[in-house]
């Protein structure tokens, strides 16, 4: 008896700060209760979301270090912001060692949930939804982790994003996988990062489904190492509905994988097919720039072991009608600018070369020529998979 | 016995209220680690209706104000005693711990100032911490909101124009937004470029607030100095209102649009650059400067716009500032097409 005294003392000193459950329910003042629950959250505390409908006025934040966030589910606990009246997203979280699980953010007026240099930060069966559909007023982006290292999107579910329904920028050391992308513009979109897995994902009805992309005049440049592997990227013909101004609004419509201006992509073990305009395209930024740092070419890019189903039938760009009509019906799945280095094609499909020379040259210079797939196939494996530290790993068990 | 105590408690009252000096500062409230649920815990004001500052508490004045939807605002610095900040050129006053930086936001009501909120920035001993507290429908006691609030206001504003507005009391995490420098909370007015008019900063060296009067090289204008160069002017108003988010450290570093009173790149003070995550803040304009086009330039889109999402700044402004959008107009107007 004694001993087990002893016993349950030492347990009781040596425990960490107490970590605490605060459950905070729908109903009146929803807005004040679960933003100074967040508020008053520290570190090691859940706070949980009992299931059904938050009306919610502004935008929500988060600032402690270890507070996991847990719904009641995607389709029981929503977080609705359709009469939001201020703030740029619906949830914003800047502390590090964070946990967003099992609940939905509807109707956000500007981005759905964004992460704003929230290292280790886990996403797990989130739902971001605009419910009327695509639609250029909706937010731009549903799930937005950036300037953030050691990123994880698991599970989660975006639909009708303006931009991109899953985006991670100037960003390191990122996994997004077994997740669902439909009508948004861009599928999933890694810009500007270093270091990305992106597998098990479904891309579908989206304008583009999967974009890897490195943009000028940004302070974090020099996007590498990514991996776009073992995706489903089918039917993304949805008209661009992209707000212009937005480098997305350039994507055309029926894109299956588009890689622009970045070093060291790798895309393979993908199923594409039904993407109008085609299922990989190759790349430069093409716009003017002036940033010393930049570089604007795609350099480093092995295509292999990927399942291609039809694809060019309804090219979306200046001139594609004519091409098509030359191809006798549809363009060639893959497309390159012409303008990359160490590009790697071991599909074993016709390749379209657009034949241009240097970034920026115009689509009307092009001297479009079909290039022949590989003659036999490769494994154009060099990059390392990415680890995430185990607390992460676990979060989603 | 109780009625002993309350006797006692009486008495102490009529002590404290006869007394000439009143109690000073709670430093130990200003230090501790609580959140002090109501301002009159610090002291501040010797008056429950927060007007009359108390000892070592000064007021001071902005050359060039952030925009808060029209509000009148006052403004006070707080030292304590044996202390003083530190000036740094034209830049930030750098003060010690236990001070703090106090500003009351209200509207004229039926011809009498009204609180609406008061908000204290307390410099502590692990930095620095942003509370908001609401004022009561008495105006006897401010209350502490860490979630914010909105408070219904009708108030008309100088140039005339009623407005009827849910006027936003930030929540302390959005207080911390504005207020963040690489993660930590900083302040943001009380910068010598900034605090020159009425020979203020002179006043504050000799009242021994800071320990010298900086020579301040590149002043911001007063709002409103017609005579200032055109460009100090909206530079200025950019640095005030954009600034505190929009810098390389800041919670919109990752625009690469920096909109410091330093900057000097026009591409990253918004001259032909493109937007990065504007979603529909871009309002179909490719550029955040279009030199010499201010109806296709995404700053004014958006500094034009109440719509949540679009309008900018993101926390504190619900009427569209007239004046302000009309600087950088006219600012953007004048600049060379082909810059």
């Amino acid at each position: 008896m004694i001993r087990s005294l002893l016993l349950a003392t030492a347990l009781c000193l040596s425990a960490p700060t107490l970590a605490k459950t605060v459950t905070v329910a729908p109903g009146a003042d929803a807005q004040e209760r679960l933003q100074e629950a967040l508020i008053l959250a520290e570190p090691g505390d859940v706070v949980q979301l009992g299931a059904g409908r938050f009306d919610l006025v502004d935008g929500l934040s988060l600032d402690v270090d270890r507070v996991t966030i847990r719904g009641a589910g995607m389709d029981q606990t929503v977080l609705n912001f359709a009469g939001q009246l201020g703030a740029g997203e619906g949830l914003l979280v800047t502390s590090d060692h964070v946990v967003l699980r099992d609940f939905a953010i509807e109707d956000s007026k500007g981005d759905g949930i964004k992460s704003k240099g929230a290292d280790d930060i886990v996403y797990y069966k989130i739902r971001v939804e605009w419910t009327r559909g695509p639609h250029a007023e909706n937010g731009a982006y549903a799930i937005y982790p950036v300037e953030s290292r050691n990123v994880l999107v698991d599970s989660v579910i975006t639909i009708g994003s303006s931009d991109a329904g899953i985006y991670v920028g100037q960003s390191e050391n990122i996994i997004v996988r077994n997740s669902v992308a439909r009508y948004n513009v861009a599928g999933i979109e890694i810009e500007n990062s270093i270091g990305a897995d992106v597998y098990n994902n479904i891309a579908v009805n989206n304008t583009g489904g999967i974009l890897v992309f490195d943009l000028p005049d940004i302070p974090k440049q020099g996007g590498r190492n990514v991996r776009v592997f073992d995706n489903l990227v089918i039917d993304n013909n949805t008209p661009n509905f992209a707000p212009a101004g937005n480098i997305v609004a350039e994507v055309p419509t029926g894109m299956g994988v588009m890689v622009m201006s970045h070093y060291e992509v790798e895309v393979f073990g993908n199923r594409l097919a039904e993407n109008g305009t085609g299922n990989i395209l190759i790349v430069s930024y093409s716009k003017e720039q002036n940033d010393p740092k930049y570089n604007p070419k795609p350099i480093g890019v092995r295509v292999f072991d990927n399942i291609h189903g039809r694809a060019g039938y309804k090219p979306a760009f200046p001139g594609g009608e004519q091409l098509k009509a030359a191809f006798g019906g549809a363009i060639p799945p893959i497309i390159e600018d012409g303008t990359g280095e160490s590009i790697l094609i071991g599909d074993d499909v016709a390749v379209l070369s657009m034949g241009l020379t240097a970034p920026g040259q115009p689509l009307t210079e092009a001297k479009p020529v079909p290039v022949a797939g590989a003659s036999e196939p490769f494994d154009g494996r060099q990059l390392k998979p990415i680890i995430l530290p185990e607390a992460m790993e676990a979060a989603t068990r | 016995m109780r009625l002993l105590l309350s006797v006692c408690a009486v008495l102490a009252l009529a002590f404290s209220a006869g007394a000439r000096a009143p109690e000073p500062v709670a430093d130990a409230v200003i230090l501790s680690d609580d959140l002090p649920r109501v301002l009159s815990d610090y002291r501040f004001f010797q008056d429950a209706a927060g007007w009359q500052p108390n000892e070592r508490v000064v007021p001071y004045r902005l050359n060039m104000p952030l925009f808060s939807d029209y509000a009148e605002k006052y403004r006070f610095v707080y030292v304590p005693p044996g202390q003083q900040a530190k000036t740094k050129g034209d830049g930030l006053l750098e003060f010690p711990v236990g001070s703090a930086l106090i500003k009351s936001f209200g509207y004229e009501q039926d011809g009498k100032p009204r609180l609406l909120e008061t908000r204290v920035l307390l410099h502590r001993a692990d930095g620095w911490l942003a509370l908001p507290y609401v004022w009561n429908e008495a105006q006897t006691e401010a209350v502490l909101k860490v979630a914010g609030a909105r408070i219904p206001v009708t108030f008309t504003d100088p140039s005339g124009r009623q407005h009827a507005i849910d006027y936003g009391v930030p929540n302390k995490n959005q207080c911390k937004e504005c207020h963040a420098l690489s993660g930590a909370v900083t302040p943001i007015g009380p910068k010598a470029r900034n605090l020159t008019r009425d020979g203020q900063l002179a006043e504050f060296a000799r009242l021994g607030l800071i320990d010298r009067e900086p020579v301040v090289d590149y002043r911001v204008p007063l709002w409103g100095e017609a005579s200032a160069p055109l460009n100090d002017r909206a530079r200025g108003y950019l640095d005030v209102n954009c600034a505190h988010c929009h810098n390389i450290n800041g919670s919109a570093s990752n625009s690469g649009l920096f909109l410091t009173y330093e900057e000097t790149m026009p591409v990253r003070i918004g001259i032909n650059k493109r937007p990065v995550a504007a979603g529909r803040g871009s309002g179909t304009h490719d550029f955040d400067i279009a030199p010499g086009d201010p109806d296709g330039s995404i700053l004014i889109y958006r500094l034009d716009s109440l719509e949540p999402g679009i309008s900018m700044p993101e926390v504190g402004r619900t009427v569209v500032h007239a004046e302000g959008v009309e600087l950088l107009r006219a600012w953007i107007a004048g600049m060379n097409r082909k810059n």
